[in-house]
């Protein structure tokens, strides 16, 4: 490697930080799903790529102007999400998780597939009004994107885990994870409570995709590339609780700058699959373990 | 209905339950013996497809219908596979030879696959595999010396002690013999204990080790087989492709595998054909579909991942156990007329409960 | 020499001591139970003797040699088998499939000579068979050969548990709770069995029972847990009347 001067050293880092902000948040929303009812979603960040196009659509077709974009993207998508627990997800209710995982592989299929054939193969271009000039400090340049994401994660984060940990809601949401049955006897409802949690995650994915269609060019492929990270993200966080979510990602994202850099720009991808095999080697319950071996 | 009467033990270990199992599939055998005297080529090469599907599908289906670890990156052995056998076979290595070993390197990168895999169950394995596919597609795209990476690899024509491999007629028949084979050895293994652990495994971990399984070695020995078969036809789907890219090993190959045992029936040494049946025959039918779609959606790029994914959706709705389960419901259905109840095959569902602290 | 000791075994769980301080020994062809009330931490000295938990003190012994840290599968080896509270039957394999795979310790193949199912492999599978229909001949399972596990009712599924452990073999046979859910019928048909076992096919017993007369018919000595301690040892009677079993179950 060569040497790094600090400018460049400091403006990878922050590239890596909001880069790793984003798969954390699409594994955040996964994370959502899997601690409500350990279902896999493997579709999360084909959703995400969903809520890039509607943003774009919203932009662009409709000339709405930057604020009403947002508002209405995560809205359509909160509604997209009941619709896809209602008809996808509810029949699978009870079903083993693998079928699950298999189902949710086949609904990115399809997402990809439709929105393809939807809005096109090219790359699409999403500006908001802080696409402007970078934050120009000493030789390290700063762009208004990348700094948003952070905050917009650090905020998102906070709000997600004061409303599970304090509100009614989120801990029905726990109880209905531990035991379904015995959440139900209680008076939980259960169902209902799947459902806004699918809502929750798919609005959470509108938001990264609200921060992430500034940032790269948005074309379909673009979910399965950064969902499959935020999945690296969340097993080397340690799969099941949202903070390991997030630092997973925060870590993947600085390893595939740095490494990116080393290798102009050819390793930077792989490097973060690499990462993840030798996690799994050397520990493989993740940065911070949850999941326990079953009780007999 | 036929009940067999059972005089003996042996009986129940026999490959065939009974006469009338051996007299189909001894038809079957003939019929595939004789087919291709009076096919066109074309269908020669498709049924050799199905077989290269079929052994394939028989590796995957090891590992997940009945070790019960699900891979996503299979399309990674089958690349290894391909690209060993090409490459050996290029520098001289005799054919045969170097099919067998292309299986053996297989087997061996899934051996290591397999000792990460000891401890992780569904996602986590499911993510693990992804990426070991996403490596492997970058060392061959990076390894040009040996590769040949994006420019492609042109495998040379199989000749072995004067025989052209390469014809179809002589390619049809060696993909038999080795279905054949695979098939055989698969069914062996499950009839015996390795392949009852394998199933043990799959149902409670806590209670094969009770019953003196080696979680670790079991698992192992499940991802060196299940990446040898489908290496093995790997190498053999190199030669119907002729010419290697990365680009033929993505994930979208990974995905049809996982089709193939899903839809074939998980757990079913029978899925594992009417798997590969059905996605050899899928394309065609999209194909003769095609022609009838307003054109607006006909020549889109993604119709084939579209079918796909939403078949593969309504097999995991509708029919969880394949199309081996459907016929298995049809069958039933015929052989107790009228007495046929929809409950016989009433799925059990299960409540969640968590053993997770948070 | 005992068949098995335990000595000053402990293990805790996120600072909670499920175990502490627990010895005892058991004598070669005795039924040996273990009593206390929920959360006594029965099940955990199971599954510390399973090896599927790791202990923090103390130290396990079978037939005088060390087991405390081999594998869960090289305990079964030796001749340890076991059932579980609430069944832990491979669900989607038959009765004789569920007993079949219990001979995985006896199994002298190697996945290769069984991949082309040479003469060997086909004698030990008779071998097999044979001793299997033994045991469903002696706990009367015969019209559930054929049937698939996730298709049988609970009480069914204690007693092929039971075969499924007794397929093993086993020198130390370990019953985690054997009568809960089955009905007082069935009940005596188990105490009759367990007898048995113990008698005709010398195996030793260790037994988590709730049951006192199942325990008073069958069990020699009666360890009595409470919050992970040991309370005492001694005759059904005995135990039963200790006051501190008594304290334990009524509270203070």
């Amino acid at each position: 490697m060569d040497f790094i001067s600090l400018g460049t050293f400091v403006q990878l880092l922050v590239t890596g930080i909001s880069h790793g902000c984003l798969y954390g948040l699409v594994a955040l929303g996964f994370v959502l799903i899997y601690k409500a009812t350990e279902m896999v979603n493997f579709a999360q960040g084909d959703i995400m790529m969903w809520g890039a196009f509607i943003a774009f659509t919203l932009a662009s077709t409709y000339g709405l102007s930057y604020i009403p974009v947002v508002i209405l993207t995560i809205f359509v998508m909160a509604m997209f999400g009941l619709l896809l627990e209602r008809t996808i997800i509810r029949p699978m209710i009870g079903e083993p998780p693998f079928a699950v995982l298999m189902l949710t592989i086949g609904l990115g299929f399809v997402l990809r597939a439709v929105a393809g054939m939807i809005w096109g193969h090219d790359e699409k271009e999403f500006d908001t009004p802080y696409s402007v000039d970078p934050l120009i400090l000493g030789e390290v340049s700063l762009d208004y994107e990348q700094l948003v994401v952070v905050g917009c994660t650090i905020v998102l984060c906070l709000g997600l885990y004061v409303f599970l940990r304090f509100t009614r809601f989120g801990v029905a949401m726990q109880a209905a994870s531990q035991n379904q049955l015995a959440a139900a006897y209680v008076g939980i409802p259960v169902k209902g409570v799947v459902a806004i949690t699918w809502c929750l995650s798919t609005a959470i994915a509108a938001v990264a995709a609200l921060l992430v269609a500034p940032l790269q060019l948005i074309y379909p492929g673009i979910g399965f590339v950064v969902g499959i990270k935020a999945f690296v993200a969340a097993i080397v966080g340690g799969f099941g609780n949202l903070s390991g979510a997030l630092i997973g990602g925060i870590c993947i994202g600085i390893v595939e700058q740095f490494v990116g850099y080393a290798f102009e720009g050819a390793y930077g991808e792989t490097s973060v699959y690499v990462l993840l095999l030798l996690m799994l080697f050397v520990r493989p319950q993740g940065l911070i373990a949850t999941i326990q071996r079953k009780k007999v | 209905m036929r009940f067999v009467l059972k005089t003996n033990y042996a009986q129940d270990i026999n490959l065939f339950l009974h006469n009338g199992q051996r007299f189909w599939y001894g038809l079957l055998i003939a019929a595939l013996i004789l087919a291709p005297f009076f096919l066109e080529n074309f269908y020669i090469g498709e049924l050799t497809y199905l077989f290269i599907w079929v052994i394939a599908g028989a590796g995957l289906m090891l590992l997940i219908g009945y070790t019960g670890l699900v891979s996503m990156g299979h399309a990674a052995f089958m690349a290894i596979g391909a690209y060993a056998h090409a490459v050996l076979f290029k520098l001289g290595v005799p054919f045969l030879p170097s099919l067998l070993m292309a299986a053996l390197i297989s087997g061996f990168l899934g051996a290591i696959i397999g000792v990460a895999a000891l401890r992780m169950t569904g996602i986590y394995l499911a993510v693990a595999t992804i990426s070991f596919a996403f490596i492997i597609e970058k060392v061959i795209s990076a390894w040009r010396p040996v590769t040949g990476g994006h420019r492609g690899f042109i495998v040379p024509e199989p000749v072995m002690f004067g025989v052209d491999f390469g014809s179809d007629l002589v390619f049809y028949f060696l993909c038999l013999v080795i279905v054949v084979v695979v098939m055989l050895l698969v069914m062996n293994l499950l009839r015996s204990p390795t392949g009852r652990a394998m199933v043990a495994v799959r149902d409670s971990e806590i209670s094969a080790q009770a019953m003196g399984v080696n979680l670790v070695q079991t698992k192992t020995l499940a991802f060196t087989l299940s990446a040898a078969f489908t290496g093995l036809a790997g190498a053999l789907y190199s030669h119907k492709i002729g010419m290697l890219f990365p680009e033929n090993f993505t994930i979208f190959l990974s995905i049809k595998l996982l089709m193939l045992v899903v839809v074939g029936g998980l757990g079913s040494v029978h899925g594992i054909v009417f798997g590969a049946m059905f996605i050899s025959i899928l394309p065609q039918v999209i194909a003769i579909v095609r022609d009838f779609l307003p054109s607006w959606l006909a020549y889109r790029r993604g119709l084939e991942p579209l079918v796909f994914g939403a078949i593969l959706l309504f097999f995991l709705m509708y029919e969880p156990l394949g199309l081996y389960g459907r016929w298995v419901k049809i069958r039933a259905y015929f052989t107790q007329f009228p007495l046929y109840r929809k409950s016989t095959f009433k799925r059990q569902k299960s409540y969640l409960r968590t053993e997770r602290v948070h | 020499m005992s068949v098995f000791e335990a000595k000053e075994i402990g293990v805790s769980f996120g600072g909670v001591r499920a175990i502490h301080d627990v010895s005892f020994a058991v004598e070669k062809g005795e039924i040996f139970s273990i009593m206390g009330p929920n959360g006594a931490g029965k099940t955990t000295v199971f599954n510390l003797i399973s090896r599927f938990y790791d202990l923090d003190q103390g130290d396990l012994f079978l037939n005088g040699e060390r087991i405390s840290n081999i594998p869960p599968h090289e305990v079964a080896a030796r001749g340890v088998a076991r059932t579980f509270q609430n069944t832990e039957l491979f669900e989607n394999e038959t009765v004789l499939q569920n007993l079949l795979t219990a001979h995985h310790t006896h199994r002298r193949t190697s996945f290769l000579s069984e991949m082309f199912f040479f003469p060997k492999v086909r004698r030990q599978e008779l071998k097999f068979r044979e001793t299997v229909e033994d045991i469903i001949d002696l706990l009367h399972l015969q019209s559930y050969r054929e049937q698939r596990i996730d298709a049988l009712p609970f009480g069914a599924r204690k007693i092929v548990e039971l075969g499924r452990a007794l397929c093993l073999e086993p020198q130390l046979l370990l019953l985690d709770e054997p009568s809960s859910g089955l009905n007082p019928e069935e009940t005596e048909d188990l105490s009759f069995w367990i007898e048995d076992i113990n008698e005709e096919l010398g195996v030793t017993i260790i037994m988590v029972e709730h049951d006192m007369n199942l325990l008073g018919q069958v069990s020699g000595r009666v360890m009595a847990l409470s919050d992970g301690e040991l309370l005492t040892i001694g005759t059904p009677d005995e135990v039963r009347e200790h006051p501190d079993v008594i304290s334990a179950y009524l509270g203070e």
